[in-house]
């Protein structure tokens, strides 16, 4: 286990945590970060949003635990070796709050040049554009720097309804 | 740590002092006779005098003189205390709430002191004077150069603490000073009481200080010591000047209770501590503390389950001795902690008095408020929450539940209106209740206000019970006018918010005529409470112990999934059940003997099909984040002894989620039927 | 070694005023909120002199310095009482139960530091 303590070189750089995610790279601003853990035993909450369907015990503390993987409409694995659970703090409609968000591997912790950061193209991307706050560079890759606050937001995910049908018919 | 500020401190603590005088006056209004309360209420006025005035609160400190001067003859039992000079104090006490506060002064409080001069000074019957405060200095300035001082101090003084060593320090720092010993009055040994003073002494002390200042030195022992100041140098014309004070020690006093009054009024001995007094003796703490001790102890439970379960798997006898051994002490550990939340629900009690006395003389309506279970005792977060609803529901009773005088008499009522508030612990949740012997809830105007207002068709077949649920519902006010008491149906639609997020159900009951009763059931605390864990599929969950009535086997009858009728027959009652497997999407096997636990929610009972019963725990209760706001089905998460989480089961809310679930559920066969 | 001081008020903030002052001074300071609680501190550690308030539930000032004159280890431990009253009757009777000094309410922090100076030294 790791922890950082977020402090961004000086120089218009932003320090990220990069984390993979199915093929691509997320970087998460390093001052979000509180801790990174190894899988934990996942509770899982019937009937709640697929994005936040589980808790998970983070040092005596339930924190919400949140798949971004269901946000950016991919694909979810079984957790193997590589996977971890990054614990971030976020700003939850004015509070702070501990989340935890699944990584099926995290990479390191690197500065983004903000001149390398380019806003999220409305075309070309089959993501929702309000989820990314824009797309940065690491040496020749292109990184995806997500808007937390949109998609923990009431508009983003934990909103989504949870079709009740759905599970009747099922 | 940090350093609290003195000043927010004082602020604190009148706040709690004021409440202290407000209930005395409030009672003294019922009980003019009652000594003991007038004394409290002196006390309370005359710690916010010497507080305030330490911690820069002037304005407090002169005002509250002024009262505590004005109110003194009530307090010699020369003025009689009517409603009058209860209402005017009751305003000087608000008055000195806004000083406190130090905001929104409006008006000087000068009109209030008037007031009250004016009402004790006609209630009196004896006009006394207030005696000047000290007596001036009477002797005039001597500048001698030098003094010749001598003295022997009582011979109680060393054992009470006076060192002489540290008056003669005071000398020398006044002037060059000759101090000698005077041993004539030291008894033979054999005679000596070790802890009496007999030494005298002789000081020549050159100082340009005035005779005061030596004086000053003894203020403390004057009284029963033997003290000569003679000026030497040039103090030729006047001789001996000197001041002996011999006066006895005041010892008559001894054996008799502490006189505070002069008029010598000892109706009956001071009980040792009162209501208040209880409150005052307390210990504060930040309440961030008590939380933080709270945390710790869900911990410590929660690190506890851990180790039980490692003993409960081991072999050895020493290991789970010394678990069972911490089992027993956190869970008293956990018992005190809760004990030093709880609060009794009196102290919220207390202002609900003052609102009434004060509706009751703007409304124009007699009103006999009456509280009982004052002692019964809350998480002080419930309570801290409670108080806002309570005041709405008692403003309600009041203003809409009890009619005028007028309106009283002709249905021949007493004019003068009841309400009581009431609460009682019953098992794991107290009630409070609020009622009133009002005209009773208007069902007709309820649903005339209800179909305008959209909220129900109109003609719709509603049971009184339903009716009454409306008044909850957000816009929707029955009171004919609008006064300045009751607003705009804002408020009942929040105080069901409200008592909901403690986890708890607001009822009411109502009939014509004779009046209304709003009962809230709240859980006892908030923070830990004792579980039933239960497995569904792979998923762990807590049920509160306190809902849970029994357990029994699915009868093999009731197996198979049948959907048309979920109906167990215990002892001849027929109790619905819910099968949590499917409520919460299960997809593994179902257990081959499923249990089902039979809770109650509300007034009913229903059943929950588990798939087994794991057994009872403490259950340290973690809020869910907002997150997960939308789920109800939970009330939140506990972690247990194996780390993992476990989600705590809300009874009512589930029971709804099941009715809702089997509705469509119901659709949907009959869609397939068409 | 710095001298102990015990100072026994119901009001908190007095305590607080009383403590912040004196241990600035360098005394140390310990408080109890009323006579009886007082005198369980007094009695149970050494202690250099002591502060009460006289106006007090559960055990009042007077009676507490009553009590605590009976205990052995009172015997030379100056009591210091704290009073709204400018009425001699008071400080008689205050004197008379084993008070060695007394201070005026309201007052000053330099007011407390001198009187405490006076009756145990710095």
């Amino acid at each position: 286990m790791k922890t950082f303590n977020g402090t961004s070189a000086a120089g218009s750089a932003v320090r990220a945590l990069t984390v993979g995610l199915q093929d691509e790279v997320f970087a998460i601003q390093a001052e979000s970060v509180r801790e990174i853990l190894d899988v934990v035993p996942i509770t899982k909450v019937p009937n709640a949003n697929p994005f936040v369907g589980g808790l998970i015990n983070v040092r005596g503390r339930v924190v919400p635990l949140a798949d971004l993987r269901v946000m950016f409409g991919m694909e979810r694995r079984a957790a193997n070796a590589d996977t971890r659970i990054v614990v971030l703090e976020i700003d939850l409609d004015g509070e702070p709050t501990i989340a935890a968000i699944l990584a099926d591997k995290v990479h390191d912790v690197t500065d983004i040049e903000t001149s390398s950061i380019e806003e999220a193209p409305k075309v070309g991307m089959r993501w929702r554009s309000e989820y990314v706050r824009g797309i940065g560079k690491r040496g020749e890759d292109f990184v995806i720097i997500p808007d937390m606050g949109r998609i923990f937001g009431a508009e983003g995910g934990r909103n989504a309804p949870v079709d009740l049908e759905e599970r009747v018919d099922s | 740590m940090t350093t609290p500020d003195p000043a927010e401190t004082f602020r604190q603590e009148a706040r709690e002092l004021l409440e202290l005088l407000e209930q005395a006056l409030l009672d003294l209004d019922q009980t003019p006779q009652d000594r003991d309360l007038v004394d409290s209420a002196f006390r309370a006025l005359h710690t916010l005098k010497g507080s305030g005035a330490m911690f820069g609160f002037d304005e407090v400190a002169e005002f509250v003189h002024e009262f505590e001067t004005a109110f003194d003859q009530v307090r010699k039992g020369t003025a009689r205390i009517g409603s009058g000079l209860v209402a005017i104090a009751l305003e000087a006490k608000d008055h000195i709430a806004q000083l406190v506060a130090g905001r929104g002064v409006k008006a000087d409080g000068e009109p209030i002191l008037q007031t009250l001069r004016r009402i004790v000074a006609a209630g009196s019957t004896a006009q006394a004077a207030t005696t000047p405060q000290g007596a001036p200095a009477d002797t005039a300035a001597s500048t001698a150069a030098a003094w010749k001082i001598r003295f022997w101090l009582p011979s109680d003084a060393l054992a009470f603490g006076t060192k002489p060593l540290l008056l003669l320090d005071e000398f020398r720092e006044m002037g060059p000073c000759r101090v000698t010993a005077l041993a004539e009055r030291v008894p033979p040994l054999d005679e000596i009481d070790v802890e009496a003073a007999y030494l005298g002494w002789e000081v020549v002390l050159e100082t340009d200080k005035p005779r005061e200042a030596i004086e000053d030195v003894f203020v403390f022992v004057r009284d029963g010591m033997e003290l000569a100041i003679e000026p030497l140098a040039t103090a030729a014309e006047t001789p001996a000047a000197a001041v002996t004070v011999a006066a006895p020690a005041v010892r008559a006093a001894e054996d008799t209770p502490e006189s505070q009054d002069g008029a010598g009024l000892r109706a009956k001995t001071e009980k040792p501590s009162g209501a208040g007094d209880k409150a005052n003796s307390s210990l504060r703490v930040p309440a961030e503390r008590l939380d933080e001790l709270m945390d710790r102890v869900g911990e410590l439970v929660i690190a506890q389950a851990r180790l039980s379960q490692i003993a409960a798997a081991s072999a050895d006898s020493t290991l789970k001795t010394v678990a069972e051994e911490i089992e027993r002490l956190a869970s008293g550990l956990r018992d005190t902690t809760m004990g030093i939340r709880m609060v009794p629900i009196g102290t919220l009690f207390g202002r609900f008095r003052r609102l009434v006395h004060d509706l009751s003389s703007e409304l124009g309506k007699e009103v006999e408020f009456a509280t009982t279970g004052e002692e019964t005792e809350l998480d002080k977060t419930v309570i801290e929450r409670l108080a806002d609803p309570l005041v709405h529901i008692i403003r309600n009773a009041v203003d809409h539940g009890l009619e005028s005088p007028q309106r009283r008499g002709a249905a021949g009522k007493s004019g003068r209106g009841r309400v009581r508030l009431a609460a009682i612990q019953t098992g794991a949740e107290v009630a409070i209740t609020i009622s009133d012997d009002g005209a009773g809830l208007d069902v007709e105007r309820i649903r005339a206000k209800a179909e305008e207002a959209g909220l129900i068709p109109a003609d719709a077949k509603l049971a009184d019970q339903e009716l009454y649920q409306l008044i909850f519902h957000p816009g929707l006010s029955t009171a004919k006018e609008i006064t300045s008491v009751s607003g705009r149906g804002v408020g009942m639609d929040v105080v069901k918010r409200t008592i909901e997020a403690l986890r708890g159900v607001i009822e009411v009951s109502s009939r014509p005529g004779e009046g209304t009763t709003v009962t809230l059931r709240l859980p006892l605390t908030l923070a830990i409470i004792d579980g039933m864990l239960v497995r569904v599929d792979g998923g762990r969950y807590t049920i509160p112990l306190s809902v849970v009535e029994e357990c029994v086997e699915l009868p093999r009858s009731e197996m198979a999934a049948t959907q048309g009728r979920n109906f167990l027959n215990i002892r001849g009652a027929l109790i619905p059940y819910l099968r949590l497997r499917e409520l919460f999407g299960a997809t593994g096997p179902a257990d081959a003997h499923p249990k089902v636990v039979i809770v109650s929610a509300g007034e009913k009972r229903v059943g929950l099909v588990v798939d087994q019963i794991i057994g009872n725990n403490q259950t340290v209760i973690k809020s869910l984040s907002k997150l997960h706001a939308d789920i109800g089905t939970f009330s939140g998460a506990t972690i247990l002894g194996d780390g993992t989480v476990a989600l705590i089961l809300d009874v009512n809310h589930l029971v709804a989620f099941g009715q809702q679930f089997e509705n469509r559920l119901r659709t949907q066969q009959m869609g397939r039927a068409a | 070694m710095s001298k102990t001081i015990l100072t026994i008020d119901d009001s908190a903030s007095v305590r607080q005023m009383v403590a912040l002052t004196l241990s600035a001074a360098g005394y140390s300071v310990i408080e109890a909120g009323d006579g009886a609680e007082g005198y369980a501190k007094a009695t149970s550690r050494p202690v250099h002199a002591v502060l009460t308030d006289l106006n007090m539930p559960v055990m009042n000032g007077l009676d507490f310095i009553r009590k605590y004159r009976t205990h052995p280890s009172s015997t030379g431990v100056p009591i210091v009482f704290l009073t709204t009253e400018s009425d001699e009757k008071m400080k008689g009777e205050a004197r008379a139960a084993g008070a060695t000094g007394w201070i005026v309410k309201p007052f000053k922090q330099d007011q407390l530091l001198a009187v405490i100076k006076k009756v145990v030294g710095s």
